[in-house]
């Protein structure tokens, strides 16, 4: 009787521990579908860089115009818009079945933390769009994200810790193969959010 | 030597134990944060924070953030040593015997 009862005790405080400290009700599902989104946009764009330009297998130079540039951009921007709906909204549902905020301290906090080394990595990486250096682009946005991924995961998930190293190896990896960041992305943003979103998937949200 | 001798009577209520665990992996919660967690009413909540005020092993630090006051509580040093001993108690109740 007693032991229940104390045994009860011990798995409440953990979990208090867990939800007053983690946002717990990241959807694993949304992570699957922004690396889908990914895999969409690098096909895009890939007919706009490459086949448009016929130039063969030597990606090391291209010349891109000012309307194919919006248009990249464009294909960028409509990636990232799709995947930050998607994962809110799917986790607005997680939360709801855990009947849980999807807007309280823990999710507040894990957006702070998210979004400081990636606003500050965007600025960088706007400033060498400015100045019409897109070589380290590619590299950097993967090498920032991924840095963000490491320091949300101590608000959230512990998995997203995994994926961030990750793509920190894939964006460093990108530098030694610089004018070939259109596939490390397509491995960064797409395969390994699709991989780690299933693992998460599988490991957190079906039960 | 008796098993129990270490379970804390503080803690020996399950909001109080709520309260401490939130603490514990929080730098600090304010008073909304804790009624959120744990679900419970303002007056319950208030008497078991000054309960665990009184002991000591809670600090009340009162400040404002623009016009609104705002109450926010941590755990002090006693607080923390006390409860680690709980749970060292209750482990040994469970696990060991």
């Amino acid at each position: 009787m007693e032991q229940q009862k104390y045994l009860n005790d011990l798995s409440e405080i953990k979990d208090l521990m867990t939800k007053s400290s983690r946002f717990i009700s990241l959807s694993g599902l949304s992570g699957v579908l922004a690396g889908i989104y990914a895999l969409i946009g690098a096909y895009l764009a890939y007919n706009i860089i490459y086949v448009k330009q016929n130039i063969g297998d030597d990606y090391k130079t291209i010349v891109l115009y000012e309307l194919e540039m919006f248009q990249l951009f464009g294909i960028a921007f409509a990636v990232v818009a799709l995947s930050i709906l998607t994962g809110v909204f799917l986790s607005w549902k997680k939360a709801k079945r855990n009947k849980e905020k999807l807007w309280d301290h823990s999710s507040k906090r894990l957006v702070i933390n998210f979004a400081i080394p990636l606003a500050t990595g965007g600025f960088f990486i706007l400033s060498l769009i400015e100045k019409e250096s897109y070589i380290f682009v590619a590299p950097l946005t993967l090498v920032f994200y991924g840095l963000a991924c490491v320091n949300a995961s101590k608000y959230t998930l512990g998995a997203i810790r995994y994926l961030g190293i990750t793509l920190i190896i894939i964006g460093l990896a990108c530098v030694w193969n610089l004018g070939y960041g259109l596939f490390f992305w397509v491995l960064g943003f797409g395969v390994c959010h699709i991989i780690y979103g299933t693992w998460m998937y599988f490991k957190y949200d079906k039960n | 030597m008796s098993l129990i001798e270490n379970i804390n009577k503080a803690f020996d209520h399950r909001i109080r134990l709520g309260i401490m665990s939130i603490l514990m992996v929080n730098e600090y919660a304010d008073f909304n944060m804790l009624k959120e967690l744990l679900g419970v009413t303002d007056g319950n909540l208030a008497s078991h924070l000054k309960a665990l005020e009184k002991v000591e092993y809670i600090a009340i630090e009162k400040l404002f953030i623009g016009r609104k006051p705002n109450t926010r509580y941590s755990t002090t040093p006693l607080g923390k040593k006390e409860f680690e001993n709980h749970i060292k108690a209750l482990e040994r109740i469970i696990y060991k015997r």
